[in-house]
């Protein structure tokens, strides 16, 4: 089972299904931090399907800002072969509403899009291998937003720190894969519910080049759900910042919604 | 069928929306658009005017309800151009209303539909009449009255219309700028009935893994005429063909596959036509979100040459590069350019976009015709390279 849209989530470290408790073991700090990311993930397991409503701000430099706003809509597909799917329908800016986007996310592929462009009632299949670019011109790439399954990085557990109040797991990942904008991301959980707290990745040459803040949880039923995320790009100085409303979760989506026949017919 | 009728007539209840509908939704996009032609007219009686004006309007309004699985929805376009270009029109995009169903939906009154994969022509793509006055390149449709019964599953779909309402070609007054030089007549039609027969199209599309594929049939008026001459003009006759049509695309990583390719008969000898072509995309050049992608496509029409106005795409190369900034202003760059086998004719189309602020939208575009040696639409519009500024403001 392969998240797709994990950030846009709330939630950032993907895994596998279910591992046994975290032991305290400085021994094998590879094993340690997977184990973490695997808890993570189970903690996060179940949803069946979710809507959500968000703001996106992006903001530059001098502290100009835009606004986007986007509904989105996403399914769980259970079982380590079934990647999940999304829809993101954007409803601003004004000529870009009624954009849509549709995500079959794959397990050990490139996930499948397609783009659906309301003015030619056109719907587009779109490369996803891109990773490195920008989310319709946001701090956040899609590697970001897709990220992958927990087989495509390896883990290094850092230690215990305290950070946004609370004691965090502090584990380092690294890509397997190719064509990553990182060489690695570090990663605050807290102890007490393995939430993400705060993520920092680092460019290829290893600096640091974008700080991801998680904040305000809330808890729907077992799950936890960051209401903002902050983006902040170090290098080029802009941010972007996600605002989320509520979510609703089981609301009885079923595959065909998010079947790419059915993408006209979205609103 | 049957339990969509029983769905109209609310023997059945509606189905739950999958869709997050809003009931009522109105948008809109008002442009006002300068255009500036380089060169003096070639031909007799066209104007000698070089500087146009003209305003657009875009408009969609639409009401949903049942929770989405009903909605209503109007969307009028409006071009006014003064300065006598012969470009004002007025045209209904959308007027239709339309029932979700679970795994179905039903289409009835005026709407827009694309099939197609390719960039530089969609041999497909035939339920829609192009709309000349806005692009003689046929990216802009006018809409087409239907009646649309869909079936779909998780990865496939049928589609059958029904296609009432014939809409011709509207073609610029003589001696107006990219106007053709011989004046274009009433349109005729061959068959039975006119205008007014009744057109039948069907499509399966699927998708499978990498690959992306439609098959598509079509009996009817042929949305492109036949300009046959008469006395001193042009007449467009509007042909009964039967048309056969394949689309695929396969998706390897950042390289898209696309092909489109009909067969069709009814109007002169059955005849073949191909676009076949690659995409190529790069992703986070110069180190930020900035996106390339190249393309090239081949096209190939088979058809008579009667006289070849008809279609410059008989035998043309297609080279394209699109380069988004990736910046807040989502900053995009275009240029395309077509190239004929067989004589020297060309055209090139160059497009830059940006966005300021939330709603306003500037869009530069350059349209640059040549011919020396050619017999086709690009040689009598060699004259008629043109330069466009236009300012949207979307709400």
């Amino acid at each position: 089972m392969k998240r797709i849209l994990l950030v846009l989530f709330g939630f950032v470290i993907p895994g596998l299904v279910a591992v046994a408790p975290v032991r305290a073991s400085a021994q094998d700090a590879a094993a340690r931090g997977l184990e973490i990311a695997r808890e993570a993930d189970r903690r996060d397991s179940g949803w069946k399907d979710a809507r959500v409503s968000l703001t996106m701000i992006l903001q530059d430099r001098k502290g100009n800002t835009r606004e986007r706003k986007l509904r989105m809509m996403m399914l769980e597909v259970p079982g380590e072969t079934g990647g999940d799917k999304s829809i993101a329908i954007f409803d601003s800016p004004p000529d870009l509403k009624g954009t849509v986007l549709l995500t079959h996310a794959k397990v050990g592929a490139d996930d499948d899009q397609w783009l659906f462009l309301p003015s030619l009632k056109r719907v587009k299949r779109i490369s996803s291998s891109n990773k490195t670019g920008a989310f319709f011109g946001s701090e956040f790439t899609y590697e970001d937003i897709a990220a992958p399954e927990v087989g495509k990085f390896t883990y290094r557990y850092l230690g215990k720190e305290p950070c946004a109040g609370q004691t965090c797991y502090k584990v380092e990942r690294k890509p397997k894969y190719r064509n990553s904008g990182y060489s690695a991301i570090v990663s605050w959980f807290d102890t007490a519910q393995y939430r993400p707290q705060r993520m920092d990745y680092y460019d290829r040459k290893g600096r640091l080049l974008k700080v991801l803040t998680l904040s305000g949880y809330r808890k729907y039923g077992r799950l936890w759900r960051a209401q903002v995320l902050t983006m902040k790009n170090l290098k080029t100085g802009r941010t972007t910042i996600l605002k989320y409303g509520p979510w609703k979760f089981g609301t009885g989506l079923s595959a065909a919604d998010f079947s790419k026949a059915n993408l006209r017919n979205i609103r | 069928m049957r339990r969509a009728l029983a769905t109209i007539l609310g023997l059945l209840p509606a189905v739950s929306a999958p869709a997050l509908a809003q009931e009522w939704d109105f948008s809109g996009t008002l442009g006002a658009e300068a255009r500036y032609f380089t060169q003096v007219p070639e031909w007799p009686g066209q104007t000698s005017r070089r500087f146009y004006g003209s305003f657009s309007f875009e408009g969609r309004g639409s009401f949903g309800w049942n929770g989405g699985a009903d909605e209503i929805a109007v969307a009028p376009f409006l071009r006014w151009s003064p300065n006598g270009d012969g470009r004002s029109h007025a045209d209904l995009r959308e007027a239709y209303w339309r029932h979700l169903g679970e795994g179905w939906s039903l289409t009835v009154g005026v709407d827009k539909v694309f099939w197609g994969v390719a960039e530089s022509r969609n041999p497909v793509d035939i339920v829609n009449q192009d709309d000349v006055l806005e692009d003689i390149g046929g990216s802009e449709k006018l809409g087409q009255p239907m009646l649309r019964l869909g079936l779909f599953g998780d990865s496939w779909a049928v589609d059958a219309f029904v296609l009432p309402g014939f809409r011709p070609r509207e073609y610029p007054t003589v001696g107006a700028r990219l106007a053709s030089p011989i004046p274009i007549g009433p349109p005729v039609y061959t068959g039975p009935n006119g205008r007014g027969n009744v057109d039948f199209a069907l499509r399966f599309s699927a998708s499978a893994g990498s690959w992306d594929i439609g098959l598509s049939a079509f009996a009817g008026t042929s949305r492109e005429p036949v300009l046959v001459p008469a006395g001193a003009g042009l007449v467009p006759r509007y042909d009964r063909i039967t048309q056969f049509g394949l689309d695929a695309q396969y998706t390897a990583g950042d390289w898209l596959w696309k092909l489109e390719a009909i067969t069709r008969s009814g109007q002169g000898p059955r005849f073949e036509a191909v676009t076949a072509g690659f995409e190529k995309n790069f992703y986070g050049i110069g180190g930020g979100g900035g996106d390339l992608a190249l393309l090239a496509e081949i096209n190939y029409d088979g058809r008579e040459k009667v006289l070849s106005l008809a279609t410059y795409f008989d035998k043309d190369l297609f080279l394209g590069a699109r380069y988004s900034l990736g910046d807040i202003g989502s900053t995009t760059f275009q240029a395309g350019a077509l190239f004929d086998r067989d004589s020297d004719s060309r055209v090139l189309k160059v497009e830059a976009q940006r966005r300021f602020g939330e709603e306003w939208v500037l869009e530069f575009t350059g349209q640059f015709l040549s011919s020396t040696n050619g017999n086709d639409l690009v040689a009598l519009l060699r004259k008629e390279d043109y330069l466009s500024l236009v300012l949207k403001r979307s709400f």
